[in-house]
């Protein structure tokens, strides 16, 4: 505050009679109180609830400590992906719900980013018919719960599908049952490590590539099929290295027993089922965010880029693209956090995520309501707010800068 | 052209200057034909795409309408009743034969003339809400407002009404109860967080910021959970409070935490000088939201502020996770029932076009009102 400011307030404030009044009026001391007098009614509020909870676990003989994670959880999961038995204690049975989460979401972003940017394309297209279909399709999608997608998808699994005796035959080595979709369980040979050397190689060799013809285009003008290449580079390689060491991959094919397919890995229905509907619903927002993301970008932009001679894919790729990802990606960033809170609804079709196993089963044994949900909601929290660090990163950096 | 041919008389063909009729332009560049053209065979992809497409409708369409309409059994009194009526098609005598249940929950029977009487009073509340055309808006407002407590009035019971129980709330009730009411509180205290989230003063900044925070990182079945398991410890000893109460309260925080944020959209997207200018007219910061800045991001913010309502309303059906029956819910354990057993893509069909109406219905409406808003060119 400079000189002038304080003088003139002090002359306004000269005439108030009352001290408080004086106060009240002047907007830094003003914001001042208003502070104060919210931090005092939080804390008299808080000492009020947890007075309140001290009071109600005293009275049920109950006390809050995180000790019942050491005990044994005593309860089976039907998918693990580390080792667990009922032996495990209640930490590794959250542990392994996390896990969980953690697959779901992670398939689920990937099948919703390319089906909803698929669906978001032929949406924009010219063919009149297509683009009305995937409008009904979104609609449809979207407007309908995404619990309800979850045990509609779900009950087709376990109830429409034949059993494993008569389970569906896809290319002979996929089979569709009621106990879930089996696919061949990989054997990796001897050697097989250097075809993943081999493709990590090709990461490093397109990127060092993508600079040069970047740095070439940028000296010379002379503009290099980078894309092309870059696949060939990716895909070539491993592909080579595959070869020469003799092909150090083979299938462990499920056959049809008398009862049940022997071999492979199986995907239970409850994990397909969530999957599934995550990826569908999910895919509906996505193809709308992509959709007003393109249409965002001004007309202008289009002619201008043609005006100055370029190629409709180097537009595209130069000018249209950079433009709309910069619309897309903060919505596109919530829709996968939102993915992956709505996995927690695994718990209405039994599959163990983070919540039905910490949050249900554990809650249910040990009485610890509040440090279980303390815990699930801490995990989502923190998850949720790395990702939200890194938007509002992003955000600052891809502002427009206005004054 | 020789003058003998601009001058020769009708009758031979030709046309004096000037009267010569407007020919439509050839059938290739306008009309249906073209259209097809351009729209459907524009291109290789195109026409693939397009034959794809039919194709596709071809073959689900006709499926779909026989087991819905012609080969499905309306009425019947068990699932054997309707397949022996109709083998390959849709038992709706199902949801026939249990819409009360959908509709009501297990409110008892007598007394359900309150929950229609509170549903009509609901389309009635929301009209001055909705068309703001209407005489008298100011008053009508007024009702709406009071709406709340009136519906909770007729549904809970008291001071000569039989009281019902909340436990005994089911159905497609208690999704628009959770709906209305998280709807209702939300966009206030949403508005308020998001001023909030904008204050130069730093603790109350900071505290909406963690709030807003929070709430978007949980999942809403974890805050259902807490309103089930955990909030009962927060109450003083020996009191309780009702668990939809509870649920009320935690799907309006969880709604209001995204309505913050998308108002917190509209008020960044006003032009600096709105507010500069506000301020240069000596307006008090109440005084410039209210007449200013919020009258213009409340406008921005439609779209968002709907799809949040929308959102809400849809998440209604999670109530399920701690044993409240919404229409979702008893559909799926009436599936349990032996009569019925195996019914279930009815059942979800039939809640799932339920779902699409409202939601399809609200999203229009936010259309059309953006429309109606918009004041640019």
């Amino acid at each position: 505050m400079t000189t002038a400011e304080k003088l003139a307030g002090e002359t306004r404030d000269a005439g108030e009679p009352n001290i408080l009044l004086r106060l009240w009026r002047n907007k830094d001391t003003r914001s001042v109180i208003l502070q104060i007098l919210t931090v005092a009614l939080l804390f008299a509020f808080l000492a009020y609830i947890v007075n309140n909870a001290i009071l109600n676990l005293a009275a049920l003989g109950k006390t809050f400590s995180f000790d019942f994670l050491d005990l044994p959880a005593s309860y089976d999961i039907n998918q693990t992906l580390i080792s667990y038995t009922s032996q495990s204690t209640h930490f590794r049975a959250m542990l392994v719900g996390l896990l969980n989460t953690a697959l779901v979401a992670f398939f689920g972003v990937i099948t919703a980013t390319i089906l909803g940017f698929l669906l978001g394309i032929i949406r924009l297209s010219d063919n009149w018919i297509a683009s009305r279909i995937v409008y009904c399709f979104i609609e449809i999608v979207r407007n309908v719960p995404v619990l309800l997608h979850i045990l509609f998808i779900h009950g087709i699994i376990v109830h429409v599908l034949p059993s494993p005796k008569k389970a569906l035959d896809l290319g002979d080595s996929i089979f569709l049952s009621n106990r879930g979709l089996t696919i061949p369980d990989p054997v990796f040979g001897d050697g097989f490590s250097y075809t993943v050397i081999a493709f990590f190689v090709a990461i490093g060799a397109v990127i060092y590539f993508r600079l040069w013809a970047k740095k070439v285009r940028e000296s010379t003008g002379k503009i290099y099929p980078v894309f092309l290449i870059s696949t060939g580079i990716l895909i070539g390689l491993p592909l080579l290295v595959f070869v020469v060491t003799g092909s150090p991959l083979s299938w462990l094919v499920p056959e049809l027993g008398r009862f049940n397919l022997k071999g492979g890995i199986t995907m239970i229905p409850e994990f397909l089922a969530l999957w599934l509907a995550l990826s569908l619903y999910t895919s509906a927002f996505i193809a709308e965010i992509v959709r007003a993301g393109i249409n965002a970008i001004n007309k202008g932009q289009w002619e201008a880029s043609q005006a100055v001679g370029m190629k409709r894919n180097r537009v595209l790729q130069l000018v249209i693209i950079p433009q709309a990802l910069r619309i897309i990606i903060p919505p596109l960033t919530s829709q996968y956090l939102n993915l992956t809170k709505n996995s927690s609804l695994a718990i209405a079709i039994g599959y163990m995520d983070i919540v039905a196993t910490i949050g249900g089963i554990t809650m249910m044994q040990t009485g610890k309501e509040m440090e279980t949900m303390i815990l699930v909601m801490a995990i989502y929290l923190s998850f949720s707010l790395l990702i939200s660090a890194f938007m509002n990163w992003y955000n600052k950096r891809m502002k427009l800068v206005e004054r | 052209m020789s003058p003998s041919e601009t001058t020769s008389v009708p009758g031979d063909g030709g046309y004096l200057p000037g009267t010569h009729p407007d020919l439509k332009p050839p059938s290739n560049v306008h009309g249906p034909v073209h259209w097809v053209k351009v729209n459907l065979f524009g291109s290789l992809t195109n026409t693939v795409l397009t034959l794809l497409v039919a194709y596709l409708l071809y073959t689900i369409i006709p499926q779909l309408a026989d087991w819905m309409f012609f080969n499905a059994a309306f009425e019947g009194e068990s699932r054997k009743a309707c397949r022996a009526v109709a083998p390959d098609g849709a038992c709706w005598a199902f949801i026939g034969n249990r819409l009360p249940l959908f509709i009501y929950g297990f409110y008892p029977e007598p007394e359900r003339w309150r929950v229609d009487l509170s549903f009509l009073l609901l389309i009635l509340a929301l009209v001055p809400v909705l068309y703001d055309n209407m005489p008298h808006r100011g008053k009508a407002l007024v009702y709406s407002c009071l709406y709340p407590l009136i519906a909770a009035f007729f549904l809970v019971g008291g001071i000569g009404l039989e009281r019902v129980s909340t436990d005994q709330f089911g159905g497609l009730m208690l999704n628009v109860i959770i709906g209305v009411t998280g709807i209702a509180f939300s966009l206030p205290i949403g508005i308020v967080l998001a001023l909030g989230r904008q204050s130069q003063l730093p603790i109350v900044r900071i505290l909406c910021i963690g709030f807003i925070e929070f709430i978007r990182g949980v999942p809403l079945i974890t805050l259902f959970f807490v309103a089930a398991v955990m909030l009962s410890y927060f109450v003083p000893p020996g009191t309780s409070f009702d668990l939809l109460v509870r649920i009320l309260i935690m799907g309006t925080l969880f709604a209001s935490g995204y309505m913050a944020e998308v108002i917190r959209g509209g008020l960044q997207a006003i032009p600096r000088g709105q507010y500069e200018a506000a301020d240069a007219m000596g307006l008090t910061y109440w005084k410039s939201m209210r007449l200013i800045i919020l009258p213009q991001a409340m406008k921005i913010s439609i779209p968002g502020v709907v799809n949040t309502f929308i959102g809400l309303y849809k998440d209604t059906t999670l109530v399920i996770v701690i044993g409240r029956l919404d229409i979702l819910g008893i559909g799926n354990s009436s599936l349990a029932d032996t009569k019925w057993q195996g019914l279930s893509t009815e059942v979800y069909v039939f809640v799932a076009i339920f779902f699409f109406v409202s939601c399809f219905a609200m999203s229009r409406y936010s259309l059309w009102l953006e429309k109606k808003l918009h004041t640019g060119h």
